[in-house]
């Protein structure tokens, strides 16, 4: 058992941070919206579905093939850029539609809940039922499946010492950690960064001092959909398939890692996502694949037990320039 | 006018599932006019029903042998028999207490003298005590849990060989053909597919191989720390126990993560979809072994390749999985009608002493309703196809 864990410890590392990485992306999203509106988006993982269908269909309309080295990272960019775009504007459609009215009349945050399962389901049914099947065609097998779209990647392997690590990982790992980066410096250092401080510090007199809320809460979910959505690039990269039920298991990682993090907490996050795909896959080579989800959220109890507000507990509010 | 008036009040009696079927058939009483007051029990006519998942997750696996058994019954009827057949289907999406109503609702309302499947395992096991009661034969052609032949049923038959005798073909396969020492078993942790991974292991230990497993999420997608172990052990080949789309991505993944020994699995990955999941490239050698057989060009014997012909002319698409045995298993019943056996009673007794050479098998049922010819097939993808390699104690992989 020891020896399997010391065997695959540099291979479960490498997958641990590429999994990982992609869970902080995504947690990213739960945990600024928590931050300023103190709510749990829970479309937020359809929204990153949506997301690994637009990338899809980048690459089916490049018809892309056999790409390696700088014309895959290209083509990474690019897929992020259109998954970015489409997952942020559907982020903001979604704040306008589902959780907009419920704030201007003041209704409960269960409500803002409720609203929020009510569009997840109604996004993926939608993709699900019509989007899927009109723009992408479905195979042969029948509507519910994966629609798969490989671009047949070359896996060039870099190796260091013990280490063998993929392009396509080290790409997710990278490309996570300068979005994330970004979004550090975008909320710390800009002037509506600091309008999202502020409102997630205190609304009323964020409002007093003349910060937009509306405006605060549209680029909160913007953000927020283009993280996921270069999350769900990254992700289609790795696996170069999806279906409309794919942010379902995802989400409720993400989430898990926004939790683990400190929920509110952007570096949180990270440091969450992080923790989740590692110990996910130390997990896994210590007592087999099946016992993975039972070691990662035994060890999320037991963070949780000692630290209820999560590894960094801090939250956004206090976060300081 | 009238059509369309009885079809309404009849349609707001009935309610969910049996909805869809029961348009049909009433659609079909229209056209037929007042025959089906005659014709209910004897007569020249008798009803057989086919029961599936037509329409959800799995339908890739049922369609085929829907169509397979469409296409016996279409042949047989067009000879102008005495006694027709309406072949009448129940789409249980593979849901067992789906088919559990509609199983019903076939028994009472429309006086099935047969049925052709429950398709799968678990909706057999909840089937097969109705129609037992009711007393009416039942023959499926791809339900294989071993357990099902094991409850002393006497109306329950089916045309392929069971999980036992899958695993059993496959481990002799691997480890005498693919000479295979070191075996690594995978499953999706369900019924189906670790019941098939263990005894793959088991028969591959006993076998003298070297075996390790471990099992992936089906809903999960990244499969990294079971690829990790596989590289870690080093095996000569991996046996995955699931469904295709879990196999497309566990393939994908070895292969990527610089796996490079053989890959099988078994009936439930053996559709085009597992080389669409994996990619064709990262596909190309994968082993399927399967109970059924799919054979577009005769090999194993003369009217399989007849079959394959008639059926792309009909359907337009090649012989698929379990269609051979779906035009079996509606061939069991059409012997019977033809040996003047319409009650149920009677095709059941008839059923008995059955036997005939099949589009597939040589179709004879064990007094518990198996098969007695307990063939495995081997199959090999090829490009975007899954060719079939032969039966496992003969086939020899090419890669």
């Amino acid at each position: 058992m020891l020896d399997d864990f010391i065997n695959q410890f540099w291979p479960s590392t490498i997958d641990g941070l590429a999994l990982g990485a992609i869970y902080a992306l995504l947690a990213l999203g739960y945990t600024m919206v928590y931050g300023v509106l103190r709510l749990i988006n829970f479309a937020h993982a359809d929204v990153f579905m949506v997301g690994t269908f637009a990338a899809l269909w980048s690459v089916r309309t490049l018809g892309v093939s056999d790409v390696g080295g700088f014309a895959l990272i290209g083509v990474v960019v690019l897929m992020a850029v259109v998954a970015g775009a489409v997952a942020g504007g559907g982020a903001m459609l979604l704040e306008v539609t589902a959780y907009r009215p419920l704030r201007k009349r003041g209704a409960s945050r269960l409500a803002a809940l409720i609203s929020a399962i009510g569009a997840s389901i109604f996004i993926q049914q939608l993709m699900g039922a019509v989007v899927v099947h009109r723009v992408f065609g479905t195979s042969k097998e029948g509507g519910k499946l994966d629609v798969n779209e490989h671009f047949k990647k070359l896996s060039d392997v870099v190796d260091v010492g013990p280490i063998l690590i993929r392009n396509d990982q080290l790409l997710v790992f990278v490309g996570a950690v300068l979005m994330m980066v970004a979004l550090d410096q975008f909320v710390n250092r800009t002037k509506l960064g600091r309008g999202i401080r502020s409102t997630a510090q205190d609304p009323e007199t964020a409002v007093l001092m003349g910060v937009n809320i509306d405006r605060v809460v549209s680029t909160t979910f913007l953000v927020g959909g283009i993280m996921a959505g270069v999350a769900a690039a990254l992700y289609f990269l790795r696996f170069e398939s999806t279906n409309y039920f794919v942010g379902f298991l995802l989400g409720i990682k993400a989430f898990t890692a926004a939790v683990l993090g400190g929920i509110g907490n952007i570096r949180g996050a990270l440091v969450g996502g992080f923790t989740l795909g590692l110990l996910e896959m130390y997990g896994s080579s210590l007592f087999g694949s099946q016992w993975r989800d039972v070691v990662a959220f035994s060890l999320l109890i037991l963070v949780l037990m000692f630290r209820p507000t999560g590894i960094l507990g801090e939250s956004l509010q206090q976060a300081r320039a | 006018m009238e059509r369309l008036g009885t079809l309404r009040r009849n349609k707001m009696r009935i309610t969910g599932a049996l909805a869809v079927s029961a348009v049909l058939a009433l659609s079909a009483v229209a056209c037929g006019g007042d025959d089906k007051d005659s014709g209910g029990g004897g007569g020249n006519e008798v009803t057989i029903g086919f029961m599936g998942d037509l329409t959800g997750e799995n339908s890739g696996l049922v369609i085929p042998p829907w169509q397979g058994a469409q296409l016996a019954v279409e042949q047989y009827n067009a000879t102008n028999p005495k006694v027709k057949i309406k072949l009448k289907k129940y789409d249980s999406q593979g849901k067992p207490e789906q088919a559990t109503t509609l199983a019903q609702g076939a028994v009472k309302n429309d006086k099935i003298v047969g049925l052709i499947g429950p398709a799968f395992s678990g909706e057999s096991q909840s089937v097969a005590p109705i129609l037992e009661e009711a007393k009416i034969p039942s023959v499926t052609p791809s339900a294989t849990n071993v357990t099902l032949a094991e409850k002393g049923w006497k109306y329950w038959h089916r045309v392929v060989a069971d999980d036992a005798v899958q695993s059993a073909g496959a481990a002799n396969f691997l480890t005498k053909a693919a000479a295979a020492k070191k075996i690594f078993t995978v499953s999706d942790n369900q019924d189906y597919g670790k019941g098939l991974a263990d005894a793959i292991a088991k028969a591959a230990g006993g076998a003298g191989a070297q075996t390790q497993s471990d099992a992936v999420d089906d809903k999960a997608t990244d499969y990294s720390s079971t690829v990790n172990k596989i590289n870690q052990f080093k095996p000569d080949a991996v046996y995955f126990g699931g469904y295709y789309a879990v196999a497309g991505r566990l393939f994908k993944q070895l292969r990527e993560g610089g796996y490079k020994g053989k890959m099988m699995s078994g009936d439930g990955s053996l559709a085009t979809g597992l080389i669409e999941g994996a990619g064709e490239k990262n596909a190309q050698g994968a082993l399927l072994s399967c109970g059924c057989l799919i054979d577009a060009e005769g090999k194993t014997n003369e009217k399989a390749k007849k079959f394959a012909t008639d059926y792309k002319a009909k359907f337009g698409s090649d012989v698929a999985i379990y269609s051979t045995e779906g035009f079996d298993a509606a061939s069991t019943f059409i012997e019977a009608l033809k040996a003047g056996k319409s009650e149920p009673e009677d095709i059941n007794a008839f059923l008995k002493t059955v036997d005939f050479q099949g589009v597939g098998k040589q179709i004879k049922f064990d007094a518990n309703g198996e098969l007695a010819a307990q063939d495995i097939f081997i199959y090999e993808v090829k490009g975007n196809l899954l060719p079939l390699l032969g039966n496992s104690n003969e086939a020899k992989p090419t890669a």
